[in-house]
């Protein structure tokens, strides 16, 4: 089994709308491409928008652990208070509290308080899910707003997915990868075989290109580069064709700013599906075929 | 005056606004700041150009064990809940990438064994643009997972700035580092676009700034494509639209290429003033409640 995982350092640059089309694609080839599908994107799970999935089976994420102060036990020294390095426990009028959003769960307070008062909770910070794509395996989650822990979510939705692929012996597992180069991005890159980065032709998209290519490599996966909207300011594009040919990185695709990608996320559809003869339709299509020869060439080297 | 700007959904608009706000306003505040904490995707500098006078490392305490005092009890190890320090055969081994730099280890050790020096996870960086807004940023290093602790130093380095409006550019999600770059904001502007996937991360950050009680109001960035979803949900939960900017391809090619909105349309300086102006007089407005 191979493992693809769609970034793109910036957020918004079409990682998820591409990913979806790419599912849509696969589910098309003769035979059909074996695919299981992983939304990482913790955050802002929005894969499920657009392919039509069915929930087959949840379960909870347990994430960190949140001190929690007896207040019959508490004697208000503030021991808690001075040790806390997350300001996690303010106090008003001699009440010491924790807040939960700040709490890092790193039980520092538990071990210090002199009267035994505090103690950790396990929290349930999301939730992971495993549905029915029109036939392909997807995995995905939701982790509660303002939870902490993301990136262990991300490895529990590649753990689930990863453990699915190979028991029913699947080819590919595709992940559609959160934005930034942290601590969710760093689950998702670790053990890819491949890094597919969709970027844009802006300032910021190619500043971010820079930093997420940096990463893969930091963690040695290969990765190639899809420009999306490479048409918007064909200067932006050229700069990062030029970085890319500059760095022996191959660009695998370049597809136009298209409106038919906004109408078809609008009826919950991947382009692909809704739209198969649009111009972004077809580039994508030759982008998902460049990948997947890639795949087999390096599955032949293997 | 701290206003964050946030969203769920990246690549909505955060930096655009951010950078255009800042820009609209240092002609009245010349004292205007603007905190980058989006440290993982640090790109305001792009459209400011800022001249980075200062800068120092963005540091995480980590644990240093003295072989020849620590007796191999595996106090540190017990107490650590986030698996950064193990000992095997009374050696106890710390893997620096793990630890949350709680300092827990040091305060249990009966012996004292555990020093603690600071591993740089970032650098924060402070100056002045051609414009005269006053920028700060922090950049996360690349491969190193916490984003947190560098957007924590950053604001506490620039604390004391507060009579004057700040800005910050929050990252996107609604996790951690999000709700560490709002804390502390009168409040938040939150940029979607009128897609499904707006929608969704809309709701998901909404959710966070009502945790975090904190005024919030939107800005519908490439106002005009997708659907009507986004304006439902405001309008059903009282969220104000404060803002829309049209989807414009000259607009888009602009921003591309590094300008802001006001650098692009001149019109848009006094949009811009006004959000401001409606944001503040919200703040207000809670206050005198």
């Amino acid at each position: 089994m191979k493992e693809i995982v769609v970034l793109s350092g910036k957020g918004g640059t079409g990682k998820t709308s591409l990913t979806a089309a790419f599912v849509h694609l696969s589910s098309l080839e003769d035979p059909p491409c074996r695919l299981v599908v992983g939304d990482t994107d913790v955050d802002a799970s929005n894969l499920e928008l657009v392919l039509s999935s069915r929930q087959r089976s949840r379960g909870e994420f347990e994430g960190g652990k949140l001190a929690v102060i007896d207040q019959k036990v508490c004697t208000a020294c503030g021991t808690c208070q001075e040790v806390c390095r997350f300001d996690a426990i303010p106090s008003s009028q001699g009440e010491f509290r924790v807040d939960p959003l700040a709490c890092e769960g790193c039980a520092a307070c538990v071990y210090q308080c002199p009267e035994g008062a505090l103690t950790l909770q396990q929290q349930i910070a999301g939730e992971w899910y495993h549905a029915d794509a029109e036939g392909i395996p997807l995995f995905h989650a939701h982790l509660f707003p303002g939870q902490e822990n993301s990136g262990k979510l991300v490895h529990l939705v590649k753990e689930k997915a990863q453990a699915y692929s190979r028991e029913r012996d699947y080819q590919l597992l595709l992940v559609d990868g959160p934005p930034g180069v942290g601590c969710p991005v760093i689950s998702a890159v670790s053990g890819a075989d491949l890094a597919l980065i969709v970027t844009e032709p802006t300032a910021s998209g190619l500043h971010d290109l820079t930093r997420i290519l940096e990463t893969t490599d930091h963690f040695d996966v290969r990765s190639m580069v899809c420009i999306n909207k490479f048409d918007i300011y064909p200067e932006g594009t050229d700069d990062i064709e030029q970085l890319c040919r500059s760095q022996g990185r191959a660009v695998v695709g370049k597809i136009p700013y298209d409106p038919s990608v906004t109408f078809a996320m609008v009826q919950g559809f991947p382009v692909t599906k809704a739209y198969p003869g649009s111009p972004a339709s077809r580039a994508i299509a030759r982008t998902w075929k460049i990948v997947m020869e890639w795949e087999c060439v390096s599955q032949e080297r293997c | 005056m701290i206003m964050a700007v946030a969203s769920g959904k990246g690549g909505t608009g955060k930096t655009t606004l951010a950078t255009g706000l800042a820009r609209a306003l240092v002609g009245e505040f010349p004292e205007v700041a603007l905190w980058d904490c989006d440290v993982e995707a640090p790109d305001a500098s792009l459209f400011l150009h800022p001249d980075w006078m200062d800068e120092k490392e963005a540091v995480l305490l980590c644990p240093e064990v003295a072989p020849e005092v620590c007796s191999g009890c595996g106090a540190c190890a017990e107490a650590c809940q986030f698996h950064a320090l193990m000992v095997f055969n009374k050696q106890v081994t710390v893997f620096p990438e793990l630890c949350h730099g709680c300092g827990s280890c040091a305060l249990v050790c009966p012996e004292q064994a555990i020093a603690e020096r600071p591993r740089s996870l970032g650098i924060l960086q402070r100056g002045g643009s051609p414009a005269g807004i006053r920028c700060a940023r922090g950049k996360l290093d690349i491969g190193q997972p916490l984003a947190v602790p560098v957007i924590s130093q950053l604001k506490r380095w620039q604390s004391g700035e507060t009579g004057n409006p700040v800005i910050i550019d929050a990252p996107p999600g609604a996790s951690c580092p999000v709700v560490e770059s709002m804390r502390g904001s009168d409040a938040v502007i939150l940029v979607t676009e009128p897609t499904p996937f707006g929608l969704h991360d809309l709701k998901q950050i909404y959710r966070v700034t009502q945790a975090l009680g904190l005024v919030a109001g939107v800005v519908i960035n490439r106002d005009g494509v997708g659907d009507q979803g986004v304006e439902d949900f405001c309008r059903d939960h009282g969220l104000p639209v404060l803002m829309r900017i049209p989807y414009d391809p000259d607009l888009a090619r602009g921003l591309a290429s590094g300008k802001t909105l006001v650098d692009i349309d001149a019109s848009f300086e006094m949009q811009l003033r006004e959000l401001f102006q409606r944001v503040k007089d919200m703040v207000l407005e809670r206050e005198g409640r």
